[in-house]
């Protein structure tokens, strides 16, 4: 299949940079190797939009970070993506952490970050009560924000392809070359695609395709993060995102809020061989409790509702890779975008997508379709609003998780999005039915048979996120059947 | 029926939940006299959770029968219908408020908005879920609470796996290692962390021993493998700080793990309402007629605190409906409580208060904190003794009630302690 540009890798980078592209006069494909958009570090990362103090001033990390940040409120806005900005600390104990925080604050000058400043025990605690009593002072970023990463790509991706950009999922790339006809090859497992413009955004994965078309080789190392997600808390502990001060011994953990109210403690970092390896382990969830407690002494296992964890695509050279692929034509990429990466994607999308216009010589479409309005969710519902939402659609009526309160018009709305859900998890991270305490115990068997209803396909079949996934191995009489044999 | 008044829609009494106890509550109710009484049932039959429990051993004590769990709840059912008694069911209650106002949402009728005189709290419970646990691995298909495997394959027909292990032994885990195995599913083991099993004594003689299925006691699992579909489970012993002990793996290839470890009351809708809530029990704080702190807003069945037997919760639930009719006719007695606390040995003693100077009979209920064998119950009232109660074995799968007589608890003047005295 041909089309004008070929983009692989369907994360919070990629759609952002497809949804930018699809403003132009050329058709584009974006190929991802998950059954869903944002399964790699886009689905499981803190959800912070970063002020853009920590990274150092002069790099690509920086500069997107600051200038991506400053779009999230409005971006969110327009794709009716949660965001808030409830601000952010980092909280030091000695009088070294002290010298180091005084150097974030310069830094944060120096990168043009609002607001930024140094803050005493007293104001800590004043803010933030439930802080270790122990703090001597800590960065204050009053810019700091959250929003939801996956269901920033979602929204990315679904405005992309109204805008014409076609996705094809569980397409894992295996070949990419140039062929004499000057076109990219590109071969995954179902088949071959070719474009004229080859554009790498695919994460973990993103310094093997660039190894295959380009001889100055990158190199990606699999850093792996684990959390903890805390079920809801009336009042949160914390209403900050509350950082360490990185010291000798590392980085540290957050403790924050995620934009659905929930707190997540972590992530560790560990490089690991497998990219795809996102299991968690026992060491390294208890090193994320252990080391939540430096900010938050009654950190515990109570209260947990789930531990996950992502993986970073860290490039040995610490910043990230972006613009034209050097010794090759006619391609770009994105490599080694890690944290910020989820802060800085809406600008990386704006600056390499108009780059690659304008060097292409696309020209803009004479009309763009707006993103679409995202209606409401239920639970954020006033109860005239609920009767007015059943009123104009009776399956709204319908309650399925009753955790999170979503209801049957809206999962059946999550499956018919542009780029839609197939799977139960791709229902969960549209909808979040299934992201509450009792984790889909109730809810998954009726998701299941929506999304078979949905799609037409029998509930056997029903994945909970592609590939082997299936939820049910058989009916009870094929197994009976087989007893009985 | 409810009247409507101002988009309002009046009841006397408002049952929340169409479970055994909603059912046993709202037939009390009705007994009592209160016609104008709903009950609100978010799934589309009444039955709650017994409909799913298609093996028998329900109503052993209330029926003096082997019912299974549809039976039981169809003869509340039935009871109810030819009571008259209103179930409005497929509607989800959204809200309950301390005025008594209750929010509800239905495909047919919308939003309603219902203000009660008396309400009957009984939502039963949920299962505790993989990620409470804490357990390491990946997050692949093929782990189930046992309560949902159990809808799949009883209610809608479907087999969640063919090589099971099962963490936990609460009650429905080990009726679903029988139930998996009937269904031609092989049952690899069940394991669990405590050095008891949490479920009746009944279900692990005929749910595992009678299907040669080891019990691994003091075992946890310490890692879930697959990338997709579940490939596998590593099960290690505990020490007796329920830490696993290097060197102790055990590695099953499995596509399916079970988790029967614990069952929660769903209390979000009386959290809501401000309900006080016992950390104990996690249910409602509640006095011998099961009223809350709320006056007027009632509590029974699981959802007050998690039962061993269906026939408790209906004996509980009768109480309560008897409670709110007589609250919703104005007959409320407000005044001072007694405290009822836990002693040694005891855990979550329900009710936690007990009005002073009534002539009733109160059933203390608990969960014994761990297994007591020719112990003894013991009840003190400022630390005399006013009742006990011998066992051959406490044990915290089962729940153990110690009744207090009308003339004892007339008398009561003092902190009611619930403590077990062990034997040998």
């Amino acid at each position: 299949m041909y089309s004008d540009i070929l983009l692989i890798g369907a994360g919070v980078v990629g759609t952002a940079v497809a949804r930018v592209l699809s403003r132009y006069q050329a058709s584009l494909t974006v190929l991802d190797r998950g059954a869903d958009l944002a399964e790699g570090a886009s689905k499981a990362n803190s959800g912070i939009v970063h002020a853009g103090f920590d990274a150092h001033p002069g790099t690509l990390k920086a500069k997107f970070n600051v200038e991506g940040a400053k779009m999230y409120p409005a971006l969110c806005e327009e794709l009716g993506v949660p965001y808030s900005q409830p601000g952010a600390l980092v909280i030091g104990f000695t009088e070294e952490d002290r010298a180091t925080l005084e150097n974030l604050v310069r830094q944060a000058e120096e990168n043009d970050v609002p607001g930024v400043k140094l803050i005493e025990r007293e104001e800590i605690l004043a803010m933030e009560p439930n802080t270790n009593p122990e703090v001597l002072c800590a960065l204050y970023a009053p810019t700091s924000g959250l929003t939801s990463p996956y269901e920033m790509t979602f929204a990315l991706a679904d405005h992309a392809a109204l805008n014409g950009a076609k996705f094809c999922l569980n397409e894992c790339v295996s070949k990419v070359e140039r062929q004499d006809d000057s076109l990219w090859h590109v071969t995954t497992q179902k088949g071959e695609y070719t474009a004229k413009v080859l554009v790498n955004c695919a994460g973990v994965g993103s310094a093997v395709i660039h190894n295959m078309i380009s001889d100055d080789e990158l190199t990606i190392i699999n850093r792996r993060g684990q959390y903890y997600l805390m079920d809801r808390m009336n009042p949160l502990p914390f209403n900050m995102t509350m950082f360490q001060c990185p010291t000798k011994m590392g980085k540290g953990v957050l403790v924050s809020p995620t934009v659905h109210g929930n707190l997540l403690l972590g992530p560790s970092a560990e490089d690991i061989p497998d990219a795809l390896d996102v299991s968690t382990t026992a060491e390294g969830l208890a090193l994320v409790l252990g080391k939540s407690r430096l900010t938050w002494p009654k950190a515990g296992p109570r209260g947990t509702i789930t531990n996950f964890s992502g993986i970073r695509a860290h490039e040995a050279k610490g910043d990230f890779v972006i613009g034209a692929v050097k010794g090759a034509e006619n391609a770009y990429e994105t490599v080694g975008v890690e944290s910020p990466g989820l802060s800085a994607a809406p600008a990386i999308g704006e600056m390499l997508g108009n780059l690659i216009a304008q060097e292409q010589g696309y020209a803009p479409k004479a009309e763009i379709v707006p993103a679409p309005v995202r209606p409401k969710p239920f639970h954020a519902m006033t109860t005239q609003e609920r009767a007015e939402a059943v009123k104009a659609d009776p399956l709204n009526g319908n309650l399925v998780c009753r955790c999170e309160v979503v209801t049957e018009a809206e999962i059946r709305a999550a499956i018919r999005r542009p780029v839609g859900a197939t799977t139960i998890d791709g229902v969960k991270r549209r909808t979040r039915a299934g992201m509450g305490r009792c984790q889909g115990g109730f809810c998954s068997p009726r998701v299941a048979e929506i999304i078979s209803e949905e799609l037409g396909i029998p509930m056997t079949e029903v994945t909970k996120c592609g590939g082997e996934s299936r939820l049910l191995t058989g009916t009870i009489a094929q197994a009976l059947t087989k007893e009985a044999e | 029926m409810a009247i409507e008044k101002n988009g309002v829609l009046h009841v006397d009494v408002l049952v929340v939940g169409a479970g055994p106890a909603g059912l046993a509550a709202a037939i009390a109710a009705k007994e009592d006299g209160i016609d104008n009484l709903l009950v609100i049932e978010r799934e589309h039959n009444p039955g709650g959770i017994l409909r799913q429990c298609i093996h028998n051993g329900f109503g052993l004590h209330r029926f003096k029968e082997e019912l299974t769990g549809p039976e039981y709840a169809q003869r509340d059912i039935d009871k109810a219908r030819e009571m008259g008694i209103e179930i409005q069911t497929d509607t989800t209650v959204l809200s309950v408020d301390a005025d008594h106002t209750v929010t509800c949402v239905s495909a047919q009728h919308g939003v309603q908005v219902f203000s009660a005189k008396a309400i009957v709290l009984a939502m039963g419970c949920r299962e505790r879920p993989r990620g409470a646990l804490a357990t390491p691995g990946t997050r692949c298909a093929g782990i189930y609470s046992a309560g949902t495997a159990q809808k799949f394959v009883n209610l809608e027909g479907f087999m969640p796996g063919k090589r099971c292990v099962i963490l936990g032994s609460g009650d429905i885990g080990l009726i679903m290692a029988r139930r998996m195995t009937l269904q031609g599913a092989k049952v690899l083991a069940c394991v669990e962390l405590m050095p008891f099993s949490s479920g009746l004594n009944r279900n692990i003689v005929q749910c595992l021993n009678d299907y040669d299925i080891p019990l691994y006691l003091s075992h946890t699992v310490v890692d879930i493998q697959g990338k997709e579909r579940l490939t596998g489970v590593t099960v290690a012993k505990v020490d007796e700080n329920r830490q696993p002990i290097p060197g102790s793996e055990i590695q099953f290839d499995c596509d399916t793990l079970l988790l029967s470890v614990g069952l929660i009351p769903e209390n979000e809708l009386s959290e809501g309402a401000g309900v006080k809530m016992s950390p104990l029990t996690s249910g409602a704080e509640v006095d011998d007629t099961l009223q809350t702190n709320i006056p007027g807003i009632f509590a029974c069945g699981n959802v007050l605190h998690v039962h061993d037997l269906v026939d408790h919760v209906s004996n509980e639930s009768f109480k309560a409906g008897h409670a709110a009719a007589a609250y919703a006719r104005g007959e409320a007695t407000e005044g001072d409580t007694i405290s009822v606390v836990d002693g040694d040995g005891v855990r979550g003693t329900v009710p936690q208060r007990i009005r002073k100077g009534v002539n009733t009979s109160v059933d203390l209920m608990f969960r014994p904190s761990g297994v007591f064998r020719k112990a003894t119950c013991i009840v003190k009232c400022g630390g005399v003794e006013i009742a006990r109660k011998k066992a051959p074995i406490f044990t915290p799968g089962e729940m153990a009630v110690v009744t207090l007589k009308p003339e004892v608890v007339a008398s009561l003047n003092d902190t009611v302690t619930v403590e077990i005295e062990r034997g040998e």
